[in-house]
Order: structure tokens, then C-alpha cells, then sequence
């Protein structure tokens, strides 16, 4: 189907992930993802599918483990407060190898914060979604468009990988609408299969068990060597990143999401007034695109954020001091102008002249 | 001598082995402890239903959280208190398998309380089984929401005092309000009779999951000689001493006694009065 359709950015989530073959959700209310759940509450049940409305968050991300466990494609969304809740579910689907989507449409912070949008969890869903040693694919949307490819693209992730997988969009991008060409839909047959799952063994193999436990030190650390081999691969393999005007830029702005969106048109008016500047936006937050900001050949970087500046620590690790990052930024659901970065350009761009 | 030489000589017939689902590997429990008796009943039942090859179990935190080698059919390991909530992921997704949680006290009645009464509710058509020592024995003797009033454990040195940590849970008494609930009831496994009578209603909380008749939950009253500080012997009478007495063995709740053929049939009935609930009244 390549019929273009206006659809909420939530929304556009919850129909992707149907056509990428999923047929459970577990989730619990929370705004601003409402209606990504809501949609699939419509949906599911008319499709042979499970919506479950969970008691917690909590019990929604054990409910997850389960029907990942089971080898089924299922996914999970929240907005940030709800998010922390999972993270102790996220680690134990790290730690035992289990694929699913979770979705986290973010809201500000700390606390109870805020019900507007946000990009606060940067730290969270690329540091530490859960104790222990382990990273988890986290895609950044910037479209509506993308809130749909991402999500498809990550139940292929998860599943070829073995590991959980976060879409970390906000408030702004769930709410608004966009016209959006959804991928065809996964051929059932064509979904890849899990010999690992604990499905019953049906007499036919050895039980299959499912576990992130290891009392044995050295089988721990020896699980932890695999993971992380297997993060070598995803870093090698899965980095996306979309790079705008920036072949000749001088001042470079650094941002994702809808933070993004702001960029750019930032970007373009700051073109028109003959400033040579560009745009890096990174699509995976980790594994974090940084070879191709080192390749960008800014004279300075100018990080953008819906937060306190939390992704400029990624970009000053990528520039290891060899470009100067400055941050713009603003939180709580309060969401810069372009005319407020287009200063911020200005100003880095008359240093430059300087 | 081969063992098929001797059947063919004597046509002798074993009355008594090791259950297929119970894999052929050494348990970490202690001596005298009762998970092992428990364990090995779950598996008697899963070989008599002939279930073994579509049966997922999930094990949970607490000195069972190892069961996952003792069980020969598909095993996942849930994370403290959470089993009901996996349990409900996998029959979900497996709606014609048999999936069923082992937990203890600290695990079903305390760090997943929610999960326990939200899986019940919701009427999950899953087997529980519920070991209550009143203790939580994998990290060394703690006080349990099923702790008696004035038991001693490592955090309740004095004694469990009312004024400070309030009351025990019973747990089969609490679930029998909630309409997702089929079948509860409370047994031990103190001696022959005791361990019979188990079998039995464990088999009951499986059959009624095969004949998809609703959640069911088995709690077992069990020992923990180590923590209690206690001989076997001595662990088995303080039981009956202390806890039979505060957790009466019994059937709490059992829809197909009560005449109905589910669980749905009898939460139906007992909602006539609500033109909503019982589907009079329009949307």
C-alpha cells in the first residue's frame, strides 16, 4: 500500500508495529502516549491479537518479557515516569536475550514533571534503562513518517539482534499530524523464527529455558562478553544518521527529534543570510552515529535539545575536544523558536569571523 | 543385569520413579526442606495430564528461582514477584498451552502483590502454585508477609510486633472475594496423607487450566528447617503447632462445586443485580 494518509504520530507508531507482525500489546495509561494504546485497543481484538490494559507498568514490560519469552513479536509503550517503572523489566530482557519494542513517547521532568514534551530520557534510554552492563538499540523519529519506519524497522532489530529495542519520541511528535505512507505489511510467514523460545518443547528438543541469572561468576562474565560482541555487530551495522547541508558548513547543529525539526529550519534561514551552516541529526541515539560528526569538518558544533544538554555529552565524546560544542536548550515542555537558534548560529558564526 | 533382561525374565513393573518432567539433576534446597516434595508433585501431575511438551513454567526469586533446571518442560525465570505478569505474557501469546508459576511468600504476597491479585482478577487461566514458610529463605530468614505475629526472623529479632509491621497476609482467604478466581485451596505436605491430599489439589489446579475452567492457585504450607532453625521433625510441628492453626487448610473457592462450569459462569451469576455488569442494561 502506498497510499499517503494523515495520521497522529502515535498513532503511526501502533499501525506500523501491526504490519511489522505484531499482535500483542501490554501497556498502562499514561499521556502524552494515549493514543498509541488507544489505537491498538480498536485494533487488536478485531485482529486475533491481545491488547492488555496492565495493573502497572511494571506488570506491562513482566507482561512483555512473557510473550517475548513465549516468541511472539510484542511491544510496550509508556511516557517517561512510566518508563522508569520498566526499566527493571528492560534489564531482565537484556539479560536474557529477548527481543520487543518499547515505546517511550516523553513527557517532561524529573518527577511527575510534566504532560508536555520533552527529550529529558536521552540519558536514560541510552545509559541506563536498568542496572547492570548492557546498551539496547534506541531509535530517535523526527517525522511521523519515521515514528512508522522506525517502529518497523525495530521489531527487525530486535528480533535479529536478541534485544530489546526503545523508540524515544516525545510529546510533540505523538500529538502532531503528518502524512504517512505505512510500510506493507511483514508476511507472517516471513517473520524470522525463534528456536530459543520457550513455546513447548513439544518431546521434540531439550526444555528451552529463559533466564538472566548466573550464579557462576565466570559464566556471567562470559554472558556479558557475548552481549557485548553482539553490541560490536549492531554498532558496525545499525548506525543511521541523516546529515543536511553540511558539506561545506561552517557552524553545525547538532540535534534530534523534534528538537530536529527546529533545527532545521533554523539551518535554512541561517542560509539565507549567507551563514554556512548544516544539520546532524542522529536517527539511532545508540549506537550514537559519531564517525560521521567527526567526519562533518565543522569549525564549531551548536548541540540542540528539548532538555538541560544531555546528547552534547555524546557529541563533545564523538569531537574529543578537537571542535568547540556549545548547548541550546530549553525544558519542561517549553519548546525553542527557530528564531532563538537562528541567534544562537549567529552568535557561533561571528566568533568564528572573529 | 540390563534392565530390559530383567523385565524379560521377571515382567517386573516400576510402581515408583523419578517423573519425566522432573530432570535427572541434584536441587539446591536443604534437608527436610519442602520445595522438593512440592516440585516433584507438580511434576507427577504434569506426566499424568501428559502435558509436559506444551507446559511453560516460570520460577521465580527466592530458593526455587533455580527450578528452571529441575523442570524438564520449557522454563523462563521472572523477576521477584513478577511471575504472574509473565505468566500472563506467555498464555497470551500460547493461549493453548499450560503455563503455571511456582512462588513463594515474600515473592507472590509481598514484592508482587499487585501482580498476584491483577492476574487473579483478570482470571488468567494459569495454575499458581503458592509456598508459604512464612520466611524468606534464600536471603537468610527474613520476615515475611506471612510471618506469624511474634516470629522471630533475622529483621524481626523481637518477634513480630503488630505495632510496627502489622499483619500477616492470607493469601487464599484474600483471593476468594475476586470473580476471576476458579479454584483455591490450602494444603501441606506433613507427612503421607498431607502430601496425597496436595497432589490432588495440584492436579485439580492444572485439569481445571486444560479444561479452561480459570485461574487456580494451590498454596502449600510449607518448612524452612534452615531458617527456622529447626530439625525437619521439629520444623513440621512447629507447623502444625503455629500455622495450620493461622492458615487453615481447606477449599476457599471452587466454582465447579458450587455448580458452575467456570470461573466466568459464576462471577455472571453473582452480578445479576447489576444491569451492567450482568449485560442487561445497553452500552
Amino acid at each position: 500500500m502506498t497510499e499517503k494518509v494523515l495520521m497522529k504520530g502515535n498513532e503511526a507508531i501502533a499501525e506500523a508495529a501491526l504490519r511489522a507482525g505484531c499482535r500483542h500489546f501490554f501497556g498502562y495509561p499514561i499521556t502524552p502516549q494515549t493514543e498509541l494504546a488507544a489505537y491498538m485497543a480498536r485494533k487488536l481484538p478485531k485482529m486475533g491479537g491481545t491488547y492488555l490494559q496492565a495493573e502497572s507498568e511494571i506488570a506491562a514490560i513482566n507482561m512483555l518479557y512473557g510473550a517475548s519469552a513465549a516468541g511472539v513479536r510484542a511491544m510496550t509503550s509508556s511516557s517517561s515516569p512510566g518508563i522508569s517503572l520498566k526499566t527493571e523489566g528492560i534489564s531482565y530482557m537484556a539479560g536474557a536475550d529477548l527481543p520487543g519494542v518499547i515505546v517511550n513517547v516523553q513527557r517532561g521532568g524529573p518527577g511527575l514533571g510534566s504532560i508536555q514534551p520533552s527529550q529529558s530520557d536521552y540519558f536514560q534510554a541510552t545509559r541506563a534503562m536498568g542496572h547492570g552492563d548492557f546498551y539496547l538499540p534506541v531509535y530517535a523519529p523526527s517525522t511521523v513518517q519515521e515514528m512508522a519506519d522506525l517502529t518497523y524497522v525495530a521489531f527487525d532489530v530486535a528480533d535479529g539482534y536478541r534485544t530489546p529495542v526503545v523508540i524515544l519520541a516525545d510529546g510533540m511528535l505523538g500529538q502532531m499530524m503528518e502524512p504517512v505512507v505505512m510500510p506493507d505489511a511483514a508476511d507472517p510467514a516471513s517473520l524470522p523464527a525463534k528456536p530459543w523460545a520457550a513455546s513447548g518443547h513439544a518431546g521434540a528438543r531439550p526444555h528451552n529455558v529463559i533466564n538472566s541469572l548466573h550464579l557462576d561468576s565466570e559464566k556471567l562474565y562470559q554472558d556479558n562478553v557475548r552481549r557485548f560482541q553482539t553490541y560490536e555487530r549492531i554498532k558496525r551495522d545499525e548506525v543511521r544518521v541523516e546529515t543536511y547541508r553540511i558539506e561545506d558548513a561552517d557552524v553545525v547543529v547538532a540535534a534530534f527529534g523534534a528538537a530536529a525539526r527546529i533545527a532545521r529550519s533554523a539551518v535554512n534561514a541561517a542560509r539565507e543570510e549567507g551563514i554556512r551552516a548544516g544539520l546532524f541529526r542522529p536517527i539511532t541515539l545508540w549506537p550514537y552515529p559519531a564517525r560521521a560528526l567527526q567526519e562533518c569538518r565543522a569549525r564549531a558544533v551548536l548541540t540542540v535539545e528539548l532538555n538541560m544538554g544531555q546528547m552534547v555529552e555524546d557529541v563533545r565524546l564523538a569531537l574529543e575536544g578537537a571542535t568547540p560544542v556549545s548547548f541550546f536548550g530549553k525544558c519542561g515542555g517549553i519548546i525553542p523558536t527557530p528564531d532563538e537558534v537562528l541567534d544562537q548560529i549567529r552568535g557561533i558564526a561571528e566568533g568564528l569571523g572573529e | 543385569m540390563a534392565a530390559d533382561e530383567q523385565m524379560s525374565r521377571t515382567e517386573e513393573k516400576a510402581v515408583f520413579q523419578r517423573p519425566h518432567a522432573l530432570l535427572p539433576v541434584v536441587t539446591n534446597y536443604c534437608p527436610g526442606c519442602t520445595h522438593g516434595i512440592v516440585e516433584r508433585l507438580v511434576a507427577e501431575v504434569i506426566d499424568e495430564l501428559d502435558v509436559e511438551g506444551r507446559t511453560i513454567g516460570i520460577a521465580p526469586v527466592g530458593c526455587a528461582v533455580t527450578s528452571y533446571d529441575f523442570f524438564g518442560c520449557d522454563m523462563i525465570e521472572a523477576a521477584h514477584g513478577r511471575a504472574p505478569a509473565v505468566a500472563t505474557g506467555v498464555k497470551r501469546s500460547l493461549p493453548d498451552h499450560v503455563v503455571f508459576a511456582y512462588q513463594g511468600d515474600g515473592d507472590l504476597a509481598s514484592i508482587g502483590m499487585a501482580e498476584t491479585v491483577h492476574a487473579a482478577t483478570r482470571g488468567e487461566n494459569i495454575t499458581i502454585i503458592f509456598i508459604n514458610n512464612a520466611i524468606y529463605g534464600m536471603t537468610g530468614g527474613q520476615m515475611a508477609p506471612t510471618s506469624l505475629p511474634n516470629q522471630v526472623t533475622q529483621t524481626s529479632p523481637y518477634g513480630r510486633d503488630l505495632d510496627t509491621a502489622g499483619y500477616p497476609i492470607r493469601v487464599c482467604e484474600l483471593l476468594s472475594t475476586l470473580d476471576g478466581v476458579a479454584y483455591l485451596e490450602r494444603v501441606c505436605v506433613d507427612g503421607p496423607k498431607a502430601v496425597r491430599a496436595a497432589k490432588k489439589a495440584i492436579k485439580r489446579a492444572f485439569q481445571n487450566q486444560v479444561d479452561g475452567v480459570g485461574y487456580s492457585l494451590v498454596e502449600v504450607v510449607s518448612t524452612c528447617p534452615t531458617n527456622w532453625k529447626m530439625t525437619p521433625q521439629e520444623a513440621f510441628a512447629w507447623m502444625r503447632e503455629n500455622m495450620l492453626p493461622y492458615y487453615p487448610l481447606g477449599v476457599y473457592r471452587d466454582v465447579q462445586a458450587d455448580g458452575f462450569a467456570n470461573a466466568a459462569e459464576a462471577a455472571f451469576a453473582r452480578a445479576q443485580d447489576c444491569p451492567m455488569a450482568s449485560g442487561k442494561a445497553g452500552r
